[in-house]
């Protein structure tokens, strides 16, 4: 009933392989989109956009990064933070060489670095696949961030061994530093992740994003009907660093302010392959799913559950035990989502959807 | 599946609408204490917070507070994590914060550039950017009552009394990160003045636990003292490590972070001899413990067991939370409100005395260095002392120890020019 396309006819081919065929669809896309980008920004307190949403959409872009390679292509990485850490090196590196530039170019092109490291350490993936390359995948983390401690040079040759983001510009407004409002960092980066989601739909649809498929469901046929696996693979590989950067990049600068190699350690390389997941493998908008149940979950549990056991119970939960609860919960969360929706939060709304459409005549 | 789906997103839409109620009334102080009861450091974090807390709580029964205003201490829960760090800044600031004390050194040096902007002054009590110590250029950050680097040196000046660094190889053992590396341009800078060699044992996060082929190189390299910049698992480990090789013990010095019951506990009479430099008073023989015990922790209003009051690191949070009680006294007094600000606690900061009278008067005599609190100087006097594990618990043995401060002076200085030179439109201040 809601979601009924009946009288909704396609009379030319783009019309039928657009991103979004359906009006309702369409109508909701560019709904949510005008509650990112104007309501939240004027409603959204500090807490809310800071704690919140920015890092909802910074883990997001990563998620998309690896779904790109894990969904998509079928490659599993746990090499995600490292990733992420070298775009933020990068980012670093760059701007502090080149103070008066747009933070946005080298936000962009830190992603590039990452890309190159991502192709090489995607390099046995030719050779082995499977739990082999989740090993290789994991040595590029223990490298690189081994690489972040003893690389003085990457942080500059600071005492504290950590980066320190330094107030930058784009357009003649503050974008990076403590003086940046959250506002403006929320925009920034809802606006690069928009972009990069919208690239990377139509990478997936073209014959790039189709090929990456094909290796995913039969290497070998595949390789039998012309799609070279160095290629495909390789590709998947830089594209999916590309975007693991540019998340690491935002990560540092619009979100953490200053990061240490903790920041970039194997624990999110694992928080990111959850969210995918969890969200739902090879779904753009499980990315997003997955990114919001991980991440925005537990910060609402930590924030809100000890005044409301407070207000309404008769006991006392502390802010530690608050964080134990959440961590609880995502356990618990995974190993049901593993079970009962191995397709993750993707999948259920597409079920959501389905039955909207039939509603109320359920065949 | 969908239908509890569904129920459960409408039980959260609702949890949702539970607007969060922390009322500042009039008259209270509002501290936020970023805790970490959780994660890999909780056996450090835990006593901190209790000792933190306890303090103020304390003041709050028996004196009503401070200058009339409660004080409400809140606790945040950052696991030692960076991320969770900035979540619970953005979630308390607003509510009137007066001071954080990170307990983190990756915290600390995301919210230093912060403070300026919110107008909240961090006050990382011997942790954090050492460089911090200099009050022209970081107008909001402290760092009493020592710096890493002053720490450093009154711990070579210990070595130096007794039996002399001339000639001799120091090894110095440390975590892998930031924090380790700290005093490594202090060492490099002093081992052709005073004639000492040192030679370097980095330990990695990962490899905490497993120390064995570092104390292999260690036994290679045979040093004459060991210094040791560790935390967490980290210490009880290269202590037994060292005890495996019969390193011995009483030329084997940790850092004040490198010292608590929580490290020496587990390693017990292997541990023996074993030294620790420590600004903060052991035991609860000080009439300040005693009121603590007295109307809190008898009271039944605090996290922790009876048995821990009075131990190192509980000594220690609660040390912070004198020197924060002083500072908004201070702040009181030249404001003339009760309810300050954290401009005003700023200003305290920089102009509270804990001298010799004062300890005494607030039960604290002979329990740590005084401070002296100025403009210029964010560090204070930053004199330590020595103590000593006889196998059972931690022994006061050696006097107060300054710090060379002509030597750490200048390097703090240059120190906290490069940070500087790498911020736009960072704001100094001059001290008259």
């Amino acid at each position: 009933m809601f979601y009924r396309e009946a009288g909704q006819y396609k009379t030319t081919y783009e019309a039928d392989s657009a991103k979004f065929p359906i009006l309702q669809d369409k109508l909701f896309i560019w709904f949510y989109l005008a509650i990112a980008f104007i309501v939240i920004p004027l409603i959204g307190g500090e807490f809310f956009l800071g704690a919140i949403m920015i890092p909802f959409l910074v883990f997001a872009l990563a998620a998309i990064g690896l779904n790109i390679l894990t969904g998509y292509t079928g490659q599993i990485s746990l090499g995600t933070g490292a990733f992420m850490g070298v775009g933020a090196y990068a980012c670093y590196k760059m701007t502090l060489a080149f103070p008066d530039v747009n933070i946005l170019v080298f936000i962009f092109a830190s992603g590039i670095f990452s890309a190159l490291v991502g192709v090489f350490f995607g390099l046995p993936s030719l050779r082995i696949k499977g739990f082999y390359l989740v090993v290789t995948t994991l040595a590029a983390q223990f490298f690189l961030e081994w690489a972040f401690i003893r690389i003085p040079w990457l942080y500059n040759y600071n005492d504290s061994g950590a980066i320190e983001v330094p107030q930058r510009e784009a357009f003649g407004v503050i974008v990076t530093g403590a003086s940046a409002s959250a506002e403006v960092r929320y925009l920034v980066c809802l606006t690069v992740v928009v972009i990069m989601t919208w690239f990377a739909s139509n990478i997936i649809s073209g014959r790039i994003g189709r090929s990456w498929m094909m290796i995913r469901d039969m290497d070998i046929a595949a390789e039998l009907m012309g799609v070279r696996p160095l290629y495909a693979k390789l590709s998947a590989f830089a594209v999916s660093s590309f975007y693991c950067g540019v998340a690491g990049a935002l990560m540092v600068f619009l979100w953490l302010g200053a990061a240490e190699v903790e920041s970039f350690d194997y624990n999110h390389s694992f928080e990111i392959l959850f969210m995918v997941i969890l969200g739902g493998l090879g779904s753009l908008l499980g990315c997003f799913l997955g990114a919001a149940v991980i991440w925005i979950l537990p910060v609402i549990i930590r924030a809100w559950l000890p005044p409301i056991v407070d207000t309404l119970t008769p006991f006392i939960i502390t802010s530690s035990q608050a964080d134990l609860v959440s961590d609880i919960m995502i356990g618990v969360m995974i190993v049901v989502f593993l079970i009962m929706e191995p397709h993750g939060l993707a999948r259920l709304w597409a079920i959501i959807k389905q039955k909207l459409r039939v509603w109320p005549f359920p065949y | 599946m969908l239908k509890k789906l569904i129920l459960g997103a409408a039980a959260l839409a609702v949890a949702g609408t539970v607007q969060v109620t922390t009322v500042s009334a009039e008259d209270t102080l509002y501290i936020p204490s970023l805790s970490y009861r959780t994660g890999p450091f909780a056996g450090a974090g835990g006593p901190i917070s209790n000792g933190f807390a306890d303090y103020f709580n304390m003041l709050n029964e028996r004196d009503g507070g401070i200058g009339g205003a409660k004080l409400v201490v809140e606790e945040c829960e950052t696991a030692y994590n960076a991320q969770k760090g900035v979540e619970c800044y953005e979630a308390t600031k607003g509510n009137g914060a007066l001071a954080y004390n990170p307990y983190s050194t990756g915290i600390t040096l995301q919210l230093i550039p912060k403070a300026p902007v919110d107008q909240i002054p961090v006050l990382s009590m011997g942790y954090g950017l050492s460089a911090a110590a200099v009050g022209e250029k970081f107008p909001w950050t402290f760092n009493y009552p020592a710096s890493y680097w002053s720490q450093m040196s009154s711990i070579l000046k210990y070595i130096d009394a007794n039996g002399g660094v001339k000639g001799k190889k120091i090894g110095f053992i440390y975590l892998d990160v930031g924090y380790g590396k700290e005093p490594i341009p202090l060492l490099d800078k002093l081992a052709p003045e005073m004639g000492f060699e040192w030679v370097g044992f980095p330990v990695g996060v990962k490899e905490m636990q497993n120390q064995g082929a570092t104390w292999l190189n260690v036994r290679k390299e045979r040093p004459d003292w060991m210094i040791m910049w560790g935390f967490g698992a980290m210490n009880p480990t290269a202590i037994k490590e060292a005890a495996k090789i019969r390193f011995p013990m009483d030329k084997f010095i940790g850092n004040w972070w490198a010292g608590a019951h929580a490290d020496l506990e587990p390693v017990g009479e292997a541990g023996k001899g074993y030294k620790a430099s420590s600004f903060s008073g052991i035991g609860t023989d000080f009439p300040a413990l005693q009121d603590v015990i007295k109307y809190v922790v008898d009271a039944g209003k605090s996290q922790a067991k009876k048995e821990d009051v009075g131990k190192v690191l509980y000594n220690r949070g609660l040390f912070n939370a004198v020197i924060m009680a002083e500072a908004i006294r201070a702040g009181q007094k030249s404001s003339g409100k009760v309810k300050i600000t954290g401009v005003e606690m700023r200003d305290g900061l920089e102009s509270f005395v804990l001298d010799e009278a004062r300890l005494k008067e607030i039960g604290l005599e002979g329990f740590t260095a005084p401070i002296t609190a100025s403009c210029k100087d964010h560090e204070g006097s930053g004199a330590i002392f020595v103590q000593q594990w006889d196998g059972k618990t931690w022994n006061r043995i050696s006097d107060l120890i300054p710090p060379m401060t002509d030597v750490v002076k200048p390097l703090l200085e240059e120190a906290a020019d490069k940070y500087v030179s790498e911020q736009t439109d960072w704001k100094t201040q001059s001290c008259g």
